[in-house]
């Protein structure tokens, strides 16, 4: 089903589209309060920008130099071509060290290989440890967001789900008790786990080390306690130096809850004695978009996830209704060059306003690839008839005065004759909620012409 | 200085109204106004659907009727930032490289380049500016709430100098109306509920007119507003700042 035909099953409960959406413009809210407080906003910005742009111009030695002073530190580093590559790669270390239970934080870029599906028909039991990750799994379902991925859950919904599955007592959806159930629960999974997965948020080529933040220490827990950490990244990871965290780690907790900082900032640099540390680089279709000039700086993405709390279509219509592993703007803009076909709706679930490209902390033109997406997807993906036909003869009529203001004068004959049946029919969507506008007797033109006479 | 005036389709087939206002007011604000006959639209509906290609005949159009003006002025924010934004699409000759330069959106026009912002106008009602996003964040009209600018507006600058005017403050100061050109048929359910939280917000601060500088968004509350038969009127920026009430 397209974004449009999920987004109006998702509006058929008014009632549930206000909350999720005061929910998310409440966290967009924050957003702005915390970073009206940092002097020099707009230049962090600039600075992010220009950073990540260095990184994809340059990306082929910063992943050397990461990779060589990753090694030194002690790290073994994989390299997957996709996400097949990715879920072998991770099975087979798990495989080596004999590994049953796994324990992860979380990664949209293991959700984006669908790695836990892929693990647990191997055998391994996987547990997401991040809470809001948890409840979507207990779910069966995937994160309706990148960074609050059960944002689409009320409190009572969790509180049936845990229920269900941790066996807790109704609570009304009270979030102290079943926020302390779920600690418990998770406390087990961690001391039982064999390995832990996390995810990267900065890999840092001049040190090797690698940056998970959590705001509920659950990489730590897991990293610190078993004696297999596999950390997955996205090759577009990448920063050069250590200091530019500084810039980085000031946006994104800013932009993604409105925090000066995430609770945890876990540097990763070498394993502990007796364990060991990988990471697996994946290309998974990255070097394809950076290839493309247009859509290159999607790439620059630190996934704060403050473009889904500001996009007005996405607090309506929900994080699933676009059936992308990264919803929201800047998931139609990464969808695409994925799966062009797949995806090409979501560069149209969009007013182009722009919001997105002002709120990106790294500066990301996200409406105007929404823009450029449209120009190819009408030529390489079928497009409806009716709509492409009336599109193309519109660009002839108004390539062309005379015949424009022919169209113009049956148009508004039409509008303001024929009786309301024709008018509102079911083939005018414009019309069943909105009225159309009064039809006066002269347009402009004739007007204009009038007054040049009496003149 | 010849400003030749740029009506969009959808003003001079629907709202004339608009662009009458829009050439009385800049008559009396001194301006030498022209309106070029034969204009017809700016190629925004086909560029922000996917058929950019497609637009090229209306854009050169576009440029062979207003090339000999010194500033090309519309009432229309969307329209003026497509022209100035995708005309890229043509061979950047001279002609379209001065048509980009010099269009300007109608408020930016009066404000920035005639430097004006007294106008003479009253108009004794409690007014909500619906800031359209494309004139916000496209053209810039004003700081936008993403942004961690010094606050300005051009379309305020305007209104709070009329008589009588009293400007409402919005919750949410900056939301899209959900309109977004052929966004409004094709996501109609999202569209129509982001139209109708725009409208209660301006209810709920009690607005007794929308106004705006972009009658596309205002077109599409309007036909909500019209459907609900809600207590609210909406007028264009311009017919506002041309009123003598």
């Amino acid at each position: 089903m397209a974004h449009a035909d999920e987004a109006a099953l998702f509006n058929k409960d008014e009632s549930k589209v206000d909350w999720h959406d005061k929910a998310l413009w409440f966290v967009r809210q924050k957003r702005d309060k915390s970073a009206h407080k940092v002097k020099g906003w707009e230049t962090l910005r600039d600075l992010a920008s220009a950073i990540k742009a260095n990184v994809m111009s340059n990306l082929d030695n910063y992943l050397v130099q990461f990779e060589e002073n990753a090694q030194k530190n002690g790290v073994t580093v994989h390299w997957a071509a996709d996400a097949e590559e990715h879920n072998k790669i991770v099975h087979s270390i798990l495989q080596q060290t004999n590994v049953k239970k796994v324990v992860k934080s979380k990664s949209m870029l293991t959700e984006e290989c669908h790695l836990n599906p892929y693990l647990e028909a191997n055998g391994i039991e996987v547990v997401d440890t991040d809470l809001g990750e948890r409840i979507v799994q207990l779910a069966k379902e995937v994160p309706s967001h990148i960074v609050l991925p059960a944002i689409h859950k009320t409190k009572e919904e969790v509180d049936v789900l845990f229920q269900k599955h941790l066996g807790t007592k109704p609570s009304n959806g009270d979030p102290q008790y079943l926020t302390n159930e779920a600690r418990k629960h998770l406390r087990d999974k961690f001391l039982k786990a064999d390995a832990a997965i996390t995810g990267v948020n900065f890999a840092v080529a001049d040190t090797g080390g690698i940056v998970v933040c959590t705001n509920e220490g659950n990489a730590d827990m897991g990293a610190h306690l078993a004696k297999v950490h596999i950390a997955c990244m996205g090759m577009e990871k990448l920063i050069p130096q250590e200091k530019h965290l500084g810039i980085f780690l000031r946006l994104l907790a800013r932009s993604a809850t409105g925090q000066p900082i995430t609770t945890y900032s876990s540097h990763f640099n070498k394993p502990a004695p007796g364990t060991e540390m990988h990471i697996v680089i994946v290309d998974n279709g990255r070097t394809e978009q950076l290839n493309r000039e247009d859509f290159r700086a999607s790439l620059h993405c630190i996934r704060c996830g403050a473009c889904m709390n500001t996009c007005p279509i996405y607090r309506r219509s929900g994080g699933h209704s676009y059936k992308a592993t990264i919803p929201g703007p800047i998931g139609s803009i990464l969808s695409p060059g994925k799966d062009l076909t797949k995806h090409s709706d979501l560069p149209f679930a969009s007013t182009l306003c722009g919001s997105c490209s002002d709120v990106c902390p790294v500066k990301i033109n996200i409406h105007e690839q929404l823009y450029k997406w449209r120009q190819v997807i009408v030529k390489d993906v079928p497009q409806p008839v009716v709509k492409k036909t009336v599109l193309k003869i519109a660009g002839r009529v108004l390539a062309n005065s005379k015949m424009y203001g022919f169209a113009g004068k049956s148009a508004r004959f039409i509008l303001k004759h024929a009786p309301r049946f024709v008018t509102y029919s079911k083939f005018n969507a414009w019309g069943e909620a909105r009225d159309l506008p009064e039809v006066k007797d002269d347009n402009f033109d004739t007007w204009y012409k009038k007054r040049q006479k009496h003149e | 200085m010849k400003v030749g005036l740029f009506i969009p389709c959808y003003i001079n087939q629907l709202y004339p109204q608009v662009g009458i206002a829009t050439l009385e007011l800049l008559e009396k604000l001194g301006v030498d106004v022209d309106y070029p006959m034969g204009q017809t639209c700016c190629g925004q509906p086909l560029g922000n659907s996917g058929y950019e290609d497609d637009s090229k005949g209306i854009c050169q159009l576009f440029v062979e009727n207003f090339k000999t003006y010194d500033y090309i002025v519309g009432p229309s924010g969307s329209c003026v930032y497509h022209v100035k934004k995708h005309f890229d699409i043509l061979e950047q000759t001279e002609d379209v490289k001065r048509v980009r330069k010099n269009t300007y959106e109608l408020c930016q026009f009066i404000h920035d380049v005639l430097g004006k912002t007294h106008l003479g106008a009253s108009f004794p009602y409690k007014v909500g500016i619906h800031k359209s996003c494309h004139g916000l964040r496209g053209l810039r009209l004003g700081s936008c709430s993403e942004r961690m600018d010094t606050h300005y507006s051009t379309e305020e600058d305007l209104l709070k100098n009329v008589k009588g005017l009293e400007l409402k403050t919005l919750k949410r100061v900056d939301e899209c109306c959900g309109f977004g050109g052929t966004f409004s048929v094709f996501e109609e359910a999202i569209s129509v509920k982001m139209g109708n939280d725009r409208i209660r917000d301006h209810i709920d601060s009690d607005v007794q007119v929308i106004t705006g500088a972009d009658h596309s968004c205002l077109m599409h509350l309007e036909g909500l507003i019209n459907r609900n038969k809600q207590p609210l009127k909406v007028m264009h920026i311009a017919e506002i700042l041309n009123s003598s009430i």
